[in-house]
């Protein structure tokens, strides 16, 4: 049922007109990270090309990532993505379970042998762990996700646990926690990570498979540059005062409410590789930094154990000298004076429900 | 419940100026260097604003600045997409949006008429073979036809 059509025949079928492939062209390339001026290129290899089978496994994972891609707004050109990719496996959205759902899988490696895309989320219990801390109708998830790479064309390994190991593998990883591209060597792999993704640059990194047939180009980490190869910091809309030097000390001061940078507040921007600053959440809505919460770095490696949430990175990256200086030095004198607050204030302060600095609110936790 | 009174609650003054963050001006720039191309070779530009680092208040100032020209139009194809010539002819904004009204792009174009705007050579093709078929069964349908022969 998969590779019968191509993509422009079934777009037809759906109704679309010529101006809403057009619409719809244009709309991919800007979830590509594509220049505008790339459309045209789009339309031609979309109106060739044929859908994928595409097999998504689901291991040791929260369904956050699912959840960020099928609750993105819709109907929407990713939903109309899925609608024209063959999804022939997927845990979570499937109605069948058990063997009926098993041999669909299975059914859908045969036919498509070599050509499917296989997307994990997820991390999985390694080959020396106990299989037993995660298995799906029986069968392990290491066992499952070598049987199923084996005919793939590539996996997307989607969400920080797939792609890292992610809040499973977090100290003391209990159950032996290992990431896809840990265990896949023979084979491409694209890591999506964020805790979750951008529902964008899921469905972006699908497109340009679907679309191009082929790997995008990938950073150090295996993550697709188009998408993760800028930091949220270099795209801030807050950098202005981040190079000025003007700093939130907590999260309802003058300087929080005038929009000032989060990197006192614990901001993981300046270490952390994403899409956020531009492509935002909930449909372009908003995105944390905007919202006046510091990003966590949750598309980064071990970014469970990287430290407080709250805690400013100990060493900036990428400022100039002397405005760090300014900062570090403001930042030593605001950490002092936090200290020398009693615990007993603290509490009284939370009864009366006064302002609470973030070094209180590290220490909580 | 009588506590909720006490959370203070600070209204901005309407008419004060929309926060900013600097982030308009650049644009403005790049739109100004694609309409001195366009005037020099005709080379259309489309900048998709989506790849911008806007923090609130930015794309408002930058749509303020580039205001509203004579021409305005909506497709509807996939949902509604708004086009507008800006006050400054040849610069257009496309605000492409999904079938629920939600934004899916936005994009500046320079050019003398927006891609979008054109009709499609294929799409003439079909039209041309819709409307024969229409005069067909409107002729065969119109009992004044006949005498015409
Ligand atoms: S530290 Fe955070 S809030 Fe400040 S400019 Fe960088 S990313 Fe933006
Ligand atoms: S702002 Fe940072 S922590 Fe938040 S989703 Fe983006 S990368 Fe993750």
């Amino acid at each position: 049922m998969a590779t019968s059509k191509t993509l422009g025949e079934s777009l037809r079928q759906h109704g679309v007109s010529r101006r809403g492939f057009l619409k719809f062209c244009a709309a991919t390339a800007s979830m590509m990270a594509l220049p505008p001026s790339m459309a045209p290129a789009i339309a031609q290899a979309l109106e060739k090309a044929r859908r994928p089978s595409v097999i998504w496994l689901s291991f040791q994972e929260c369904t956050g990532c699912t959840e960020s891609l099928t609750r993105s707004f819709s109907p929407t050109v990713e939903n109309l993505i899925f609608d024209v990719i063959s999804l022939d496996y997927h845990h979570t959205l499937q109605a069948a379970a058990g063997d009926a759902a098993e041999h669909a899988r299975e059914q859908a490696m045969n036919s498509n042998a070599g050509e499917y895309l296989v997307v994990v989320d997820g991390s999985l219990p390694g080959p020396k762990a106990n299989p037993g801390y995660s298995t799906i109708a029986g069968i392990s998830n290491y066992d499952m996700l070598m049987d199923t790479i084996d005919g793939a064309a590539a996996v997307v390994a989607v969400g920080t646990c797939a792609a890292f190991g992610g809040l499973p593998k977090a100290d003391p990883n209990p159950t032996g926690a290992v990431s896809v591209q840990d265990l896949v060597k023979d084979k491409p792999v694209i890591n999506v990570s964020g805790c979750p993704p951008v529902p964008m640059v899921i469905t972006g990194v699908l497109a340009q498979f679907l679309t191009f047939g082929t790997i995008p180009e990938l950073d150090e980490y295996g993550r697709p540059r188009a998408f993760f190869g800028q930091s949220i910091h270099d795209r801030c809309y807050r950098r202005p005062f981040y190079d000025k030097g003007k700093f939130a000390e907590s999260f309802d001061d003058e300087g929080a409410k005038a929009g000032w940078c989060l990197y006192r507040l614990g901001c993981k921007g300046p270490m952390t590789y994403n899409a956020c600053a531009t492509m935002k959440w909930n449909g372009g809505a908003s995105w944390p930094v905007e919202a006046g919460y510091p990003c966590l770095g949750c598309s980064e490696p071990d970014f469970w154990d990287a430290g407080g949430f709250y805690k400013a990175l100990s060493v900036p990256t990428g400022s100039p000298g002397d405005v760090l200086l300014t900062a570090g030095a403001v930042g030593a004198a605001v950490g002092v004076g936090a200290g020398l607050m009693s615990r007993n204030q603290g509490k009284q302060a939370a009864k009366h429900h006064d302002k609470v600095t973030a070094d209180q609110l590290e220490e909580k936790l | 419940m009588a506590q909720l009174a006490n959370i203070p609650i600070r209204i901005e003054q309407p008419e004060a100026e929309p926060q900013q963050f600097g982030n308009a001006l650049p644009i403005l720039n790049e739109i100004r260097h694609a309409l001195a191309r366009f005037a020099e070779s005709a080379e259309p530009t489309r900048i998709d604003l989506a790849a911008m680092p806007f923090g609130p208040g930015d794309e408002e100032h930058l749509m303020a600045l580039l205001g509203r020209g004579e021409v305005e139009a909506t497709i509807d194809a996939l949902g509604p997409t708004r086009v507008w010539e800006t006050r400054f002819p040849g610069v257009w904004v496309l605000d492409y949006a999904n079938v629920e009204g939600e934004r899916i792009a936005l994009q500046i174009e320079v050019d003398e008429i927006p891609q979008m705007l054109r009709t499609q050579r294929a799409d003439i093709t079909d039209s041309l073979t819709a409307l024969d078929a229409a005069l067909a069964s409107a002729t065969a349908a119109d009992p004044a036809a006949e005498s015409r022969h």
